[in-house]
């Protein structure tokens, strides 16, 4: 059976030995039900804070929400002295790693504050005030504790542009802020004695860290070299037993599930459309026509009827170009549309390329709305979309064909340099 | 009134835009590359390099100065919800 981690004694919150000189002063919160509004769990979570001590200084990593913060006291009070706190390291300034910052800055005035570059003006807006000092780090630089040392480094976007992780190098433990982090929580805290948490690892990665998988590729290359005895996330269990599992896991999920069939110098546009009479569906297979005939695209054609929204969601995170075939209904795009379009906050849009089209009866203005949504979503939307009135003419088809050609010459940067005026942009 | 001629490098488009236009109205409006975030001067999603023409753009106000140093920016950009054109050649595309 476990041996269950004393996490209290007489009611009185205690701090748990990770190693001679580093404990976890965390709280649990096994109520939570939802996270920050986009993340479920059945099993609450936790706010993992830690505490160094060095020869010549002691240092607390992350705080806890705070809600939590007579929790995170209770356990620091338990090993340290407020007035021994030489250091102060804030990995991500997110409101449940911050929550109790400001009264332990009252409690231990004297401790410096080491925070990422990014993380300046973001702990401005948390604190409320302009005069106080911190020190801002980047990858390679350290700070002594003695016989302890603590060096930084810069992973941005994890999932926050201030995010950073922390390495003591004497013991070779990484304190990595909600990188390997999940929302589970266990009173027996390490990772070979709670229950199984493989789920909640994935899931967190697929809606926290997803969206920014070139930024986990750049952040596993620097933390892939280190030597690992322990991975101390800031929420879920303590990454002991392995850690270089979970850093395995994080390179496979960031990238490419299948091989892709599609070539160097290749780029792919994909064509999503509904239809309700037939018109929409007509104008998809001529856009689907004009992008085939430019060379080295591969265009491919997707109804929304047939599928679920998760696999789209997977096409359009690798494809180089997305367009959406709309009619417009009672004077907005159609659902369906709009559920897919709402769907793609888990992915990188970045810099794709976007275009919309559509019938519509009356009025027109779901590809307007779906060009500025494309827009919001941070793709570049060229070409001006195109709306039919109801059945399309063949010249109307014309210009679909013409559409999805211009924007294959787009996508592969072939379209002709061009002088315009602003007056005669849209 | 006084024009200015903006290349976007990225999309290999001209656009001939009266003085005071700030770049994002132009760049949105042609399909750049640049990509917006708050769009009010705060967050430094839009950095953008300003490879031909920087004094043809207003100058820097304290503020973006202060977003530029922050995002850790190089010295030929500029945000481009903040910039607007003046006059003259300039040409700018996507970090």
């Amino acid at each position: 059976m476990s041996k269950l981690p004393i996490l209290t004694i007489d009611g009185a919150p205690q701090a748990i030995e990770l190693s001679p000189r580093v404990h976890w002063i965390g709280a649990l919160d096994p109520n939570l039900r939802n996270f920050d509004i986009i993340l479920k769990t059945a099993n609450g979570t936790s706010y993992n804070a830690y505490i160094v001590r060095g020869s010549e200084g002691v240092a607390i990593i992350d705080t806890v929400k705070e809600a939590y913060a007579g929790d995170f006291f209770a356990r620091l009070e338990s090993v340290a002295r407020y007035d021994e706190i030489t250091v102060i390291v804030l990995n991500h300034l997110e409101p449940d790693h911050t929550g109790a910052l400001p009264e332990l800055m009252r409690r231990a005035p004297q401790a410096q504050l080491y925070i990422s570059q990014k993380a300046q003006s973001m702990l401005k807006a948390l604190l409320k005030q302009d005069e106080f000092d911190f020190t801002p780090v980047m990858t390679g630089d350290k700070v002594s504790l003695g016989d302890r040392t603590l060096e930084f480094l810069h992973t941005p976007y994890l999932h926050w542009p201030d995010t950073q992780c922390t390495y003591l190098i004497e013991e070779k433990t990484l304190f990595s802020g909600d990188v390997f982090g999940c929302h589970f929580c266990d009173v027996r805290l390490f990772n070979d004695e709670v229950g199984d948490f493989r789920f909640s690892f994935e899931y967190y990665y697929a809606h926290i860290m997803r969206p920014f998988k070139e930024y986990v590729n750049r952040a596993l290359a620097l933390i892939e070299p280190l030597a690992l005895n322990k991975i101390l996330p800031a929420h879920g269990p303590l990454l002991r037993d392995q850690p270089q599992k979970y850093v395995q896991r994080y390179r496979e999920l960031s990238s490419s599930a299948l091989q892709s069939e599609i070539s160097v110098g290749e780029k792919t546009l994909l064509i999503f459309y509904i239809s309700s009479y037939g018109n929409t569906r007509r104008m998809a297979e001529a856009v689907y026509e004009g992008a085939m005939a430019v060379e080295h695209v591969r265009v491919s054609l997707y109804d929304l009827e047939g599928s679920e929204i998760s696999p789209f969601v997977d096409l359009i995170e690798g494809a180089d170009g997305i367009m959406f075939g709309t009619p417009t209904i009672n004077g907005d795009a159609v659902k369906p549309v709009w559920d897919l379009l709402s769907s793609l906050a888990v992915v990188n849009l970045k810099s794709k390329l976007g275009g919309v089209f559509g019938s519509y009866g009356w009025t027109g203005e779901g590809v307007k709305m779906v060009e500025d949504r494309l827009r919001g979503l941070k793709l570049r939307v060229p070409i001006p979309g195109i709306r039919i009135k109801l059945i399309p003419t063949d010249e109307e088809i014309q210009l679909c064909r013409d559409f999805g050609h211009d924007m294959a010459l787009d996508l592969m940067g072939l379209r002709q340099a061009k002088v315009i005026d602003m007056a005669d942009l849209a | 009134m006084a024009k200015a001629s903006i290349t976007f490098e990225d999309i290999n488009v001209t656009v001939n835009a009266p003085a005071g236009t700030r770049l994002i109205e132009i760049s949105e409006k042609v399909g750049s590359g640049i990509v917006y975030g708050c769009r009010e001067g705060e967050c430094g999603t839009c950095i953008t390099k300003v490879t031909e023409g920087w004094n043809n753009l207003t100058e820097p106000s304290v503020l973006e100065d202060k977003v530029l140093r922050e995002n850790m920016a190089g010295k030929h950009n500029r945000l481009a919800c903040q910039a607007q054109v003046l006059g003259g050649t300039i040409s700018v595309k996507p970090v």
